[in-house]
Formats: structure tokens, sequence, C-alpha cells
């Protein structure tokens, strides 16, 4: 491919980061020396066989990144050369991930949550504060050593209020710090060393965040801060890999058939039965079939996946393993969202010992199952949690969704048979296995079979992740978590995320259930209840909402695009009490916004902006003064 | 003796005339549309079904010689049974499918579509968008007056993430000054619907070169050279295939964007002519669009199989030599 | 891909290759240079300037060697294969490394995939032709073909892509010294006897000459004058300064042109033509043998005349009257006269938006490959004969005098000696330079944009120096775009294939000199 690429070198220093995630370049067209005898009358990596690696990009842009705070067009070009991806669109891609930055960024960067279950727990007010100390969002402080942004959900609703931290660097780091309420904490962080942490503080690490842990009867969250979750042996040690085992002995159509049996449904959202999924995958006859696991968990409010990985890493693989082993794959991806550095890593650890253990590699368990799966980083894109745009993140491109049909079963990853998954629906295959499929479905109800976890946030004593069988109420679970904060009265709750909609008290008794939730018109989605107290400006809250969405639209499709902007406007005049006409013509025009990006946007992400808005205002007057009640 | 070279005398002809191998016909299913039982080629669109049935449906970043991106979304149309509105240009038929191309929910997205351009890109220069603004009722005012415009390369700079919140008082818009780095284009991106159509014909839709990509996130979104360099420092080939297929203007002959500038640009007074290009071998059509005996413009018709409508840098921009210079020049027509 | 940068100066036709490429053809390159269009071959054969025949001959080789060849054809419609496998008998893998400088495997490489493809075709441009063995490199790649099948064929086949929009058109016409309209030879009594019927003049049974043959006639003094219709042969021909003095000895030159071109310059009489791609009405033939129209689409300018009105004007003076010209009416004359335009009326033309020669009537829509007759069982006509040919190198060598070897070609922006190109604005124009690579600009010292003199055999040009990587040590280019500022065709051979007539502009044998230290 003949691309032409800037003359801007990059500093010794960055060409390391690159070379460790690429390789030494082995030509001088990509890259490497010029080697005339050699090259002059040939070229190694021609062709499509150079321009075959597009999907390191990502990688690659985050060796550069993280080694010296932003991807400097030197870094870029020599990228471009490396991987034969014409500069405009590696620019392309670096532009879309807020992690990234195409343009001079300190090393040391605070990301600052302030989401709406952040500001709940005072996440404004560390921004206001980091205002004083450190400047303007955005601008070098302290010598240029650091700045401060702000971020949307970092997925640590239960700890909040919370940060991410990217250190770059020779070694470089990302970690979060929640809660986090002080400005002061923040620069201290920013200077801050690596710390090793032991294997106890490993299991604290996340018993926290599940107040149930060590409680009998839980499934999903069994090993959860009990089992040490870098250790291969404590996890066959508590049962692991026997489901594996089991299922490697029954082959792939009885293991679907079970899957099936048990009724599982997808746990990102969709609610899409993991069994047909399986199935169609299987049978696609295109080759090779991947997989995915979906761990780009971003829906605001929601942290299960998030803590699953980082408690329980080995189940999750071995809910990998499986679907792999179902639906003929030969090589997957974990996709583990940018503000996940710790799951990411426990997932690359397990990974790695699984490896090392012979239970991934070219002969599964001794079987002749092949498989392998490694971690791949996002970079800031809620959008990439749509599993087309994920795909597209993987194969280096920009996160767009794709147009379906054709779903991913048959024209998904590398354009190939793609059985993806969410990370929470993962965990759950190995429990169908050992308890077998019809055992599996009596639990829970009719229509939602086995356990479900709750990501319980906002105005309440206990946030956390909850697991409960499906069928609890909605008062249930909020009871778990210790009642509304402060003994407060509930104002709204909302259920399902930011792309979910809000319910009031009256709605406590309702099943949560995909069909207890569907009855009355809300959704599960990702399991999001979160909690806002009758003193809670609801009016903010959707202002937030609907500044998410716009930030976070691909940007694709016109109905999303623009959408996401006139719904905010609309917000902010009803906000500010100045209606374009009358108050009335506003809300036919705020419906008719979020009918054309329900019915003509391409993805869930423009197809639902407008639906927590338009129950907010359906049921409550969240831009009136007074408190939040119905 | 031998018999005469071929060279001397032809050989005779084929028995048969040499053809490419016979493509088999797809299978026709039958869909519904609007009430009415049609009859379609498996694997053709609904954009195609409707065009065959003569139903009009408007397009804004469809074209014939670009892969369908659906992104424009005024193609909506109602599939019984979808639970969201599927766009015609990409979605195949399927056998039984009812289609409604005129329902309330269709009319309403195409509707917000033209209103959501309308209000946030200058469309003077896009052909046809004005009646389909008539056609569904949009009306881009009632999102407020227009934002001012940005500064030159502001939008460019954006980064994804966080954004200013508005205030809500005006509506926010593309509009930024027109980009003239070179002496053969223009781009004025505040006439930029985001069609992908210039970044497709750029990449692997025609000239395989890549110097544009779209770039930001979400509403900052933006065609961009890598690093918003000007187009002599990029990948630009300048074969112009990005003009040909941009739909609103946005990309522009710098001799049609000076005569518009002039007040000198008449439609009315031009004529198009088809000829084939003078300079290599391949033969492309070329139209030639003329006003006062001079070439302002150079096109090629989509439905030639050289062509597809795409030329490159010579075909497209290479004809001045043709217009007298009057200096009496070696550069000068003899005459 | 044999000789061609097709990338650059046949960016449409590749087009359609990329669309291939995505959906996963193979590109094999073959090219001294690391072009734009090698950078998006699979496999990249840089061999040595001139050492074509040398590589075809080890891929044959070594087809036959590995029982590659394709049997069933060769012995159905081929003849000489014996003779041809003699001939390719020592050109071994190792033997055409040292040739062509490509290494063994990849001759090897290039052999087998071309050999194993299930359906293959060669396209090549002036790397093959400009050299002055240039009928034997065309005919050691027919060879090729031959021996594999790949002709005749759907998706195969032997393609020259043409230089010019109607280079195909003119010989077709018979702008050829040995051809009537429709490639009739002149020495055919039959052909010639329906085109004296057709004239009412005797036609001369004997060939003319071709364009290097009428500079050595020039040389010899038996052509006196010159009728130049739109060529530019003071700045177009190899060693430019014998073509001046050639030139400037005869006694009479015409030019027809739409410039005062340096040869114009010095003719006696100018006639002002047109721009015939847009103000003329007729016909041109591209390189897949699509017979197109041209439409006038703009006014002539001052006492212009359309080329047909002054040749008509012409006779008329010379005592002929052939009527007002009309492009639809000698169009129909050339299809009363050779059978393969015979289908060809304007009016389908127009409907079909043209049509591939041959087209032999109103009903016949033309071949879209040729030798399909070829995959008949029997073969009807005469079979066709493998063409044995011997590498040879270039006649410029290369010495410790002149040691680098000067290539020459086209940019993408640009086009021959760029009398047409020049006047609009291309941001891609950066002027003639000699483009070195980094090794031979480092082992020279000489700075980017540093004016040099280059030196050959025959004379010398002072140029800037441009540093591309796509260049081996030993391997200069340059264009011929920009020869009113460095005449680069003072540097080039006038060596020329005794068959084409075509000069080895490929190869020249230079040395660089700096001007100042």
């Amino acid at each position: 491919m003949d691309i032409r690429v800037s003359a801007d070198e990059p500093t010794s220093e960055e060409r390391a980061a690159i070379d460790a995630v690429l390789g030494a370049p082995t030509s001088s067209w990509t890259g490497g020396e010029r080697d005339t005898e050699g090259e002059g009358h040939t070229s190694l990596h021609a062709g499509r066989e150079a321009r075959s690696r597009r999907d390191l990009l990502l990688p690659a842009l985050h060796a550069a990144q993280s080694r010296v705070g932003w991807i400097t067009p030197g870094a870029l070009a020599t990228i471009c050369k490396r991987l034969t991806i014409p500069p405009a669109e590696a620019h392309g891609v670096a532009s879309f991930y807020h992690l990234f930055s195409t343009t001079p960024r300190p090393p040391a960067v605070a990301h600052v949550c302030d989401d709406i279950a952040c500001r709940t727990r005072g996440g404004e007010s560390i921004c206001a504060m980091l205002l004083r100390t450190l400047g303007p969002e955005g601008s070098p402080a302290r010598d240029g050593r650091m700045t401060w942004k702000r971020s949307p959900c970092l997925g640590l609703c239960e700890r909040a209020p919370a940060a991410l931290f990217t250190i770059a660097g020779e070694r470089p780091r990302t970690f979060t710090l929640a809660p986090v309420t002080k400005a002061s904490a923040i620069e201290a962080a920013l200077e801050s060393r690596e710390t090793e942490t032991s294997a106890r503080q490993r299991i604290e690490s996340v018993r926290r965040s599940v107040p149930q842990s060590g409680q009998p009867g839980l499934r999903l969250l069994r090993r959860v801060g009990q089992v040490d979750p870098e250790g291969l042996d404590a996890y066959r040690a508590s049962g692991g890999f026997e489901a594996l085992r089991r299922a490697l002995s029954i082959g792939p159509a009885k293991v679907i058939e079970e899957v099936i049996a048990s009724n599982l449904v997808g746990r990102g959202g969709a609610a899409f039965p993991t069994g047909r999924k399986w199935d169609a995958v299987l049978k696609a006859p295109a080759r090779p079939h991947y997989l995915v696991c979906n761990a780009d968990e971003s829906e605001p409010g929601t942290f299960k996946d998030r803590l699953l990985m980082e408690g329980d890493p080995f189940a999750v693989l071995e809910g990998i393993l499986i679907a792999a082993f179902a639906g003929g794959c030969e090589r997957g991806f974990v996709y583990v969202r940018g503000e996940y550095p710790l799951a990411a890593e426990r997932m690359e650890r397990a990974i790695a010992a699984a490896r090392a253990g012979r239970i991934l590699g070219p002969s599964v368990l001794d079987s002749d199952f092949a498989f392998d799966v490694e971690v791949r980083r996002g970079a800031g894109a809620y959008i990439c949690g749509e599993e087309t745009a994920l795909f597209n993140s993987i194969e280096g491109k920009r996160g767009e969704p794709r147009n379906k049909p054709p779903f991913p079963v048959h024209v998904g990853l590398f354009g190939k048979p793609t059985l993806v998954n969410n990370v929470e629906t993962l965990a759950n295959v190995p429990l169908v296995i050992l308890d077998g499929g019809a055992a599996f479905a009596k639990s829970g109800t009719a229509g939602s079979s086995g356990p479900k976890l709750f990501c319980v946030s906002g105005h309440v004593t206990r946030p956390g992740l909850y697991e409960v069988p499906f069928g609890k109420t909605l008062r249930d679970v909020v009871d778990l978590a210790g009642g509304v904060l402060g003994g407060r009265e509930i104002g709204a709750i909302l259920l399902g995320g930011a792309a979910g909609v809000f319910v009031g008290d009256d709605r406590l008794d309702v099943p949560l259930t995909f069909e207890g939730t569907r009855a009355i018109g809300a959704t599960l989605g990702s399991g999001v209840v979160m909690v806002f107290d009758h003193t809670t400006k609801l009016g903010d809250v959707l202002l937030r909402i609907a500044a998410f969405f716009r930030d976070e639209s691909c940007g694709q499709c016109v109905p999303c695009r623009v959408g996401t902007v006139r719904q905010e406007e609309l917000l902010q005049r009803l906000a500010a009490a100045r209606p374009l006409g009358s108050l009335a013509q506003e809300k036919t025009l705020l419906r008719e916004i979020g009918q054309a990006m329900r019915d003509a946007s391409i993805c869930g992400l423009g197809q639902t902006a407008s639906s927590a808005v338009e129950s907010a205002l359906a049921r409550f007057e969240p831009f009136s003064s007074g408190s939040t009640k119905r | 003796m031998s018999p005469d070279p071929i060279w001397f005398r032809p050989p005779p002809r084929p028995t048969r005339v040499p053809e490419a191998p016979p493509r088999k016909e797809p299978p026709s299913v039958e869909i519904t549309i609007d009430g009415v039982k049609r009859q379609a080629p498996e694997g053709s669109t609904i954009l195609e079904a409707c065009r065959a049935a003569a139903i009009e449906t408007p397009t804004l970043c469809y074209l014939e010689n670009l892969t369908p991106v659906n992104v424009c979304r005024v193609c909506v149309v109602e599939v019984v049974g979808s639970r969201v509105l599927v766009p015609a240009c990409s979605r195949k038929v399927e056998a039984g499918m009812t289609v409604l191309t005129d329902s309330e929910r269709v009319r309403l997205s195409r509707k917000m579509v033209l209103e959501f351009l309308g209000s946030s890109v200058d469309l003077s220069t896009a052909p046809g968008v004005e009646s389909m603004m008539k056609r569904y009722g949009a009306d881009p005012k009632r999102y407020g007056a227009p934002a001012p415009a940005a500064a030159a390369n502001a939008r460019d700079a954006r980064e994804p993430g966080h954004h200013h919140a508005p205030d809500g008082r005006a509506a926010e818009t593309v509009a930024q000054p027109v980009k003239i780095d070179n002496d053969l284009y223009v781009r004025d991106y505040g006439k930029c619907i985001l069609c992908y159509k210039c970044v497709e014909a750029c990449g692997t839709d025609a000239q395989n070169t890549f110097a544009i990509s779209v770039a930001g996130r979400g509403f900052d979104a933006r065609i961009s050279t890598e690093a918003n360099v000007p187009l002599p420092d990029s990948a630009c080939v300048y074969c112009g295939n990005c003009i040909g297929v941009c739909p609103t203007g946005a990309l522009m002959f710098k001799s049609e964007h000076d005569l518009r500038a002039a007040g000198e640009w008449n439609e009315s007074k031009q004529t198009k002519t088809d000829t084939i290009c003078p300079y290599c071998g391949v033969g492309c059509t070329l139209t030639l669009h003329v006003q006062d005996e001079h070439i302002v413009k150079v096109t090629s018709p989509m439905d030639r199989e050289i062509t597809h409508g795409h030329l490159c840098i010579k075909g497209r921009f290479g004809f001045d030599f043709v217009h007298p210079r009057g200096d009496g020049s070696p550069d000068d027509r003899v005459r | 891909m044999w000789g061609s940068n097709a990338r650059e100066t046949h960016p449409i036709f590749f087009h359609h290759l990329l669309k291939g490429i995505h959906r996963g053809m193979r590109v094999l390159a073959v090219d001294p240079r690391r072009t734009s269009s090698v950078q998006w071959a699979d496999l990249w054969a840089g061999i040595d300037v001139g050492s074509d025949i040398a590589l075809a001959n080890a891929m044959g080789r070594e087809i036959i060697a590995e029982g590659l060849e394709r049997r069933d054809f060769i012995d159905r419609a081929t003849t000489n294969f014996e003779e041809y496998r003699a001939s390719v008998e020592s050109c071994t893998l190792e033997w055409a490394e040292q040739e062509t400088g490509v290494p063994a495997r990849v001759i090897r490489q290039m052999a087998h995939e071309y050999a194993k493809a299930d359906r293959a075709m060669i396209c090549w441009t002036l790397g093959i032709t400009e050299h002055h063995n240039a009928v034997d490199n065309v005919f050691a790649l027919i060879d090729l073909a031959l021996l594999t099948g790949h002709v005749g064929r759907y998706g195969c086949g032997l393609n020259p892509l043409r230089g010019q929009n109607n280079v195909q058109g003119g010989g077709d016409m018979g702008a050829l010294p040995d051809r009537l309209p429709g490639f009739q030879h002149v020495e055919n009594d039959e052909f010639r006897a329906k085109f004296e019927r057709a004239w009412g003049v005797k036609v001369p049974p004997k060939r003319g000459w071709h364009l290097s043959g009428m500079f050595d006639a020039m040389e010899r003094g038996e052509m006196r004058a010159l009728y130049v219709i739109g060529e530019n042969p003071m700045q177009s021909e190899a060693d430019q300064t014998r073509t001046r003095h050639l030139l400037e000895g005869l006694e009479f030159i015409v030019a027809q042109d739409i410039f005062l071109t340096k040869t114009a310059e010095i003719a006696d009489v100018v006639f002002p033509a047109a721009a015939a791609w847009c103000e003329s009405e007729g016909t041109v033939t591209n390189s897949e043998r699509r017979v197109q129209r041209v439409r006038k689409a703009l006014a002539l300018p001052g006492d212009a005349r359309d080329d047909v009105t002054i040749l008509f004007d012409l006779a008329r003076r010379l005592g002929h009257d052939w009527g007002t010209p009309d492009s639809e009416k000698i169009w129909n004359e050339v299809r009363s006269l050779s059978p393969v335009h015979a289908g060809m009326s304007y009016a389908r033309l127009e409907a079909l938006g043209g049509l591939q020669w041959p087209c032999y009537d109103d009903t016949h829509p033309g071949e879209l490959f040729l030798h399909s007759r070829l995959w008949e069982n029997p073969v009807p006509g005469p079979k066709v004969s493998f063409m044995p040919v011997v590498h040879d190198p270039p006649v410029d060598k290369l010495d410790a005098d002149f040691p680098l070897r000067l290539t020459t070609g086209r940019r993408l922006d640009d086009y021959n000696t760029g009398v047409q190109s020049r006047r609009y604005r291309s941001p891609l124009r950066r002027g003639e330079t000699l483009d070195v690579s980094p090794e031979d600009a480092t082992r020279l010292g000489v700075a980017e944009g540093e004016v040099v003199r280059v030196r050959s055999r025959r004379g010398a040009v002072d140029v800037p120096v441009r540093r591309d990587e796509s260049l081996r040590p030993g391997l200069v280019f340059m264009t011929l775009h920009f020869q009113d500022d460095v005449a680069t065709n003072l540097l080039t051979i006038d060596a020329t294939d005794p068959k084409s007539g075509t000069a080895e502009f490929k190869a020249t044998a230079v040395r660089v000199e700096r001007l100042r230290n």
C-alpha cells in the first residue's frame, strides 16, 4: 500500500515503547534500517501481509501514549509505517478515543468522574477543588507534570467519587482511586509511585465492593472476595475448570443443548438467548470463528463486570473457554474498557497462568480443542460496548457501530462468524454446565433464569454489587443495600443505566426480571439500580445524562449525532426556563427528537439516548424547583 | 508451405463470442411495499426495490458507486416486525418482508433528519435537499438561531469527551471558514453533512489513497487529513473523486468556488459534453461542464464501467491547456 | 505488473486492480524501483534494468522443471515448445539471480504463483517496451502466457497498458508503417486491392519507415521533408542532440499542433489545430480495444481548424476534393474497409458507451478478450508459436566512467514532455529532479535539492537531487516531463529495437558530477 507518512521522528523512548508491542521492524519499508542488499531487489512483508496487522493499532497507540502522555506526530508516523496504516486513518482512530490525546498533554493525568453516580457523592465538588488547586481542566499544572480532566462514569460507582490516573513514563501506570474526596489526594496520586499488593490485599480490594462476600448461597460472587483472584491453584481448589472439563467431555452440540435448556440470556442489556447465539456461530460455515468477551462495561452506574474480572477472573476465562469450544472458535479477545486497569491486569494474569497450565493453547486440558485468547484494552469510548463498534475497535478502526444485519454470528470480528458475550453472561456459563441446563432454568423465574447481579449505587447506605436470584423486587434490592442513605426518602431510581429509565417509589414492588421491568415500560439494562433521594435535583442529572450521550455519540449517524445535541440544548432551555415558543412546543420537539433517535439511529446508543430523559419528564417534574417527587 | 503468420493474415474468428462466465441470476423474492406485492432479486436492497417501483426515496449518503454506509438515515423505511426503522439503502430484501415507505414514523424520522442537518449545516449548494425538506415539512428554524461560526481550524482541534455545556439559546452548527490550501479544489466543511462519501472515494471504494478520514467524535466528528495538515502536506493526490461524490458542495472545484464567489456561476448557461480523457490509454469518459467557452468543472458518469465516475488528477483537473491564454507565450494555443 | 507503474501512469486502471486486491487477488510486481504500484504487490521482483528476459526465461524454466506448464494447451494450441524449452534450459534460478539481482526464491515463488493461478494476466508498460530489445521482451512474456495457458480465457491475458488516449486507435487506423486501417498488412495483395477499389488509387505495396527509421533515413538524406501532427520529436526523442541536428537539416517541416512546440518553432509551416478530445467529433480507442466517442465541447480558438478539416483543405489544395469533412462519414468508411470495426456504428457506440474490437457486424457484442479460439478443439486456424528469446543487457553499458543506471518514467500529475500537463496548477508538481538512493546521495556527498550535472555518453544536464527511498544504490531516476528546464533526452540513448523502432529510454549509463564543493 502506498502510504505517505510524515517525516516526523519519534524519540528513542517512544520507538522502544512501540517496538515493545510490535516487535522490532523487519525492513526499512516498515521503519527499520535500510538494507539495500536484502531489500533492494524484493520486499519482505509486502502486500496484504503488510496490511494485515491493523488490529495492533490500538495497542501501539496505547504504548506511545503511555510512554510520553500523548501521541506525538513522530510516534503516529512510526506506528503507521510499522503497521502500513494511512496516517489520516490512524489520526481518525487516535482522535476517537478520549483516553488518547493527539495534542501535547502532561504525563500524569487524573480523570475525575463527574457522572451521575459520583455526583451523588460529591464528584462535582472535587472538580471545583481541582479547578482551584491545579487550574482549569486540561491545562498543564505543576511545571507541566500533571493535569486533570473530567471523565464519564468510571464504573466505580459503589465507591464514588472516583478518579482514574494515567501516568506515562518508562514504567507507565494506570490505576484508580475511590472514594477520593480531596484534591490533595488526587495530587498525591499523580505524584505517587507503584506499590506491590499482597494476596490478602488483592482479595480485600474487592470485598468492600461486594457486601455479600462470603455469604452462603452466592453463585456468581461465590469466590469474589474469598479466593485469590491471581491464583490458578486457588481457583482449581474451589472447583474451577470442572465445568470446562465436563464441557470438553460432552462436546459442543451437547454444551449448546444445555445452554439452550438453561434459558440463559445475555446480561449485557439486550437479553438475547445465549444458546441460540452459540448455535448460530457453531453452524456458520465461514472460518475461522472468533470469540469476543465484551468487557467494555461503560454504562453509567454499571460495575458488575469489573468486579467479576477483578474478583474471579478465572471463572470468566472458564466461561470464555466453554463458549469458544461450543462455537468452534479458534481465537478470542477480551475487550476491557480502558478505564479498568485492574480488571485488565487480572484477566491478563489469569490468561497467562492458564496458558502456562495448558488450559489455553493448542491442546486445552489435553483435549484436541485449540484456543487462545488475549486482552485488548479500550481507550475511552462508551460506544465500544456496542458489539460491532467493539469489533471495529479491535480491528484498529474507529469505534463506529455497523449496521445490522448482518449479525456478528455471521459477519463479526474481521468479517468472520463471532461469538460475542458479556462478562456476566460468560460467568454464568460454568454454572449452567455444572448444574445442567434444566436445573439452571429452574432458578429464578419462568422468564428470567439464574442469578443476577445488580449494581446498586447513589443514595443508598451500602452501595455495592449484589447477587440475587431473578424474581426479587426492586425493594428487596434497595433494602439489601441498606435502604436510602441517611434515612431520606426515595426521589427517583434509575434502572438500567443512562440508557434506562427513571421510576418512582411507586414501583418498588416490581420484580427485577426481564418480564417484570418490561411490564412497567422499564428495562433491566445492565443491572443498574441507582437511587436518588428526594433532595436530588433531577434536572441536573438529566442534563448530565444528555451531555453524556452527546459526548459519547460516535457521530456516525445524523439522528444521534445531531439529535443528542438538540436534546441537550432543549433541556438547557428547560433548565433555564427559557423555552423556544411555548413549553408545549418544547415538549413536542423533545418527543420528536427522541422518536427520531429511537427509530432512525444505527445502534443502541442513539436508540436509547432519550430514554431516561423522556421517562423522567413523563413521571417527574425535573426542572421545577422543590424536591424530586412524583 | 506453412500458413501466413497471423499478423499477415488474421486467424479465423472464434466459434463463439468470448464472454465472461455466466452469472447466476439471483432468485427473486416477493416483498410487499406500501401494500403492493413486488418481486425483487435476492441480495438487492430495499432502495433498489423502491426505485424499481418508482417510489421516490430520498438519499444523501448513498451513491451507486460507493459501498452504502447508511449514516444519513434519510432513506429509512419501516419494516413490519422490526423494532426500529431500517435504512433502505443497505438493508437487503427478504422474502415476505413488508415495507412501509411513507408511514408516520418514516415521515417523522425523515423530517427530523432533514431538520437536524438543516439546522446544523449550510445546505445552500446541496442539490435536491430543498425539495426533500418541503416534502417532509422540515423546519430547521425550530431549534433556534444558529450559533456563531467556529474559528478556522477550531473544530479540528476539538477533543473527544467532555464539551462545554450549551445554554440552549442558539443551535450549534458546523459553520466555519472555507479551507483553501491549493489551486484545484476547496473544502467548505460548514457544508459537510458527514456522509462519509469522500472518505469512501478516497479510500477502498475508489482511490485507495486514504488522505482523509473522519476524526474526532460525536458532533465534533469531522473530515480531516492526518492531524488536520493542509492538503499539500497530506497524502492527497488530487484525483478529486471526493468532489465527485460530495452531495452538498462542501468539496468544490476551485474554479466553481471562485466563479460562485464572483457571482458568475451560472448553470443555466452551462453545457455538459461527454468525451474521452486526453491523457493515458485507459479511456475515461469525462463530462466537461463548459461555461462561456471555458471548462469550469469535470465529472465522469457513474454508469461507465471504466471510471464508475472516478478520475485521476490529470483527467479531473488537467484541462487548462486547451484554454487560449492570449499572451502569445509558448503555452498559448496556436491560432 | 511487469515494468509498469500503473498506480501513477494509469490510475483508473489501477482502481480496478485495487478492487481485485480487496477481493483477494494477488499482485506480483516486476520493477527496478519500489514504485507506488509495487507497494501494493504481494511479491516484488526488483530487477536490474533490462534483465526482463532473464527473469522471464528463468520463470519459464522453473515452470517446466516443476511440471507446472499447461500441457493440454501447449499440445493443442502452440508450436515450437521444444525449442522454447531448449532455449530456457540454461536459465536456472541461480543464473537469473546473477543477471537480475532478484533472489532465486523470489523468482521461484513468482513462477509458481503465476503458473498455479487459476486465472492470471500480465500487464506491462514501457518498462518492457522502451528497450533495444523491446519486442523480444514482449515475446518472453507471451511465452510465459502460452506456457501456462493464461491467454484466451476470461480473466487472463497479456495486456500492454497504453500510454496515450489513442495510441491504440492510431495503430488500428493504420498509422503504422506496414498497416492499412484494421491492421491489414500493406504487403498483403488482397487487402491492398480492397483499399485500392474503395479509394480509386494505387496503394504502394511496400512498408514505410517507423519513427526511428525516419531519423535514419534523414541521416542518409533519403528523407527531406516532414509533416508532424500532434507530436513533439524535438523533445520526445531519445538522444536529443542527434534529433535536433537531423530535424534542423530537413528541407521542409510542417507542424500541425495546438501549441508552438519546440518542433513547431523550427517548422516552415504551422497549422493551428484542434484539441481533438474536446474540440472535435470522432473516436479514440483505449487499451482494451474499446472504441469510444469524443465530442466537441468547445469552439475552436482563432483560426485553428479541426485536424480533419486541415487534411481535407490540404487535399483540396493538392487537387483532390474529398468533400466536406464529417466524422461519422469517415468512420463509416473505416467500418466498410476494416472488418474488425464493421459493427461499430456511431449509434451503437453512443448507446453502448463504446465497443471493443473485433466487432464484425451490427449484432456483434465485441470481444471481451482475444484469442479465445486457442481453447477450441481443434484450434481453428494456425497454432501459436513460442518465440524463444535470449537475454541481452542494455546497450549503454555501465563502467567506471558511467557507473549509474538512469531509468526514466512518468509521474502521476504530469504527462510526457509536459506540453499538455504543465498548464494546470498541480500541487504535486515539484519540477525535474534526479532521484537517487539515500546511499548514493551520501556516497556522492550531495545534499537534497543540490543541483548536479548528470552526464551520459551523449550529453549532460543540470538537475537538482532528490533522495528517494524507493531506489537502491546504483539506480537513478528522472522523468521526461520538464524538457524545457531539464532536457532528459539529451542523456538517453537512441539504441532502438529493430522491430518496433522504440528507443531504449529505460536504460542510460550516467555519472553525477558535483557543480560546487
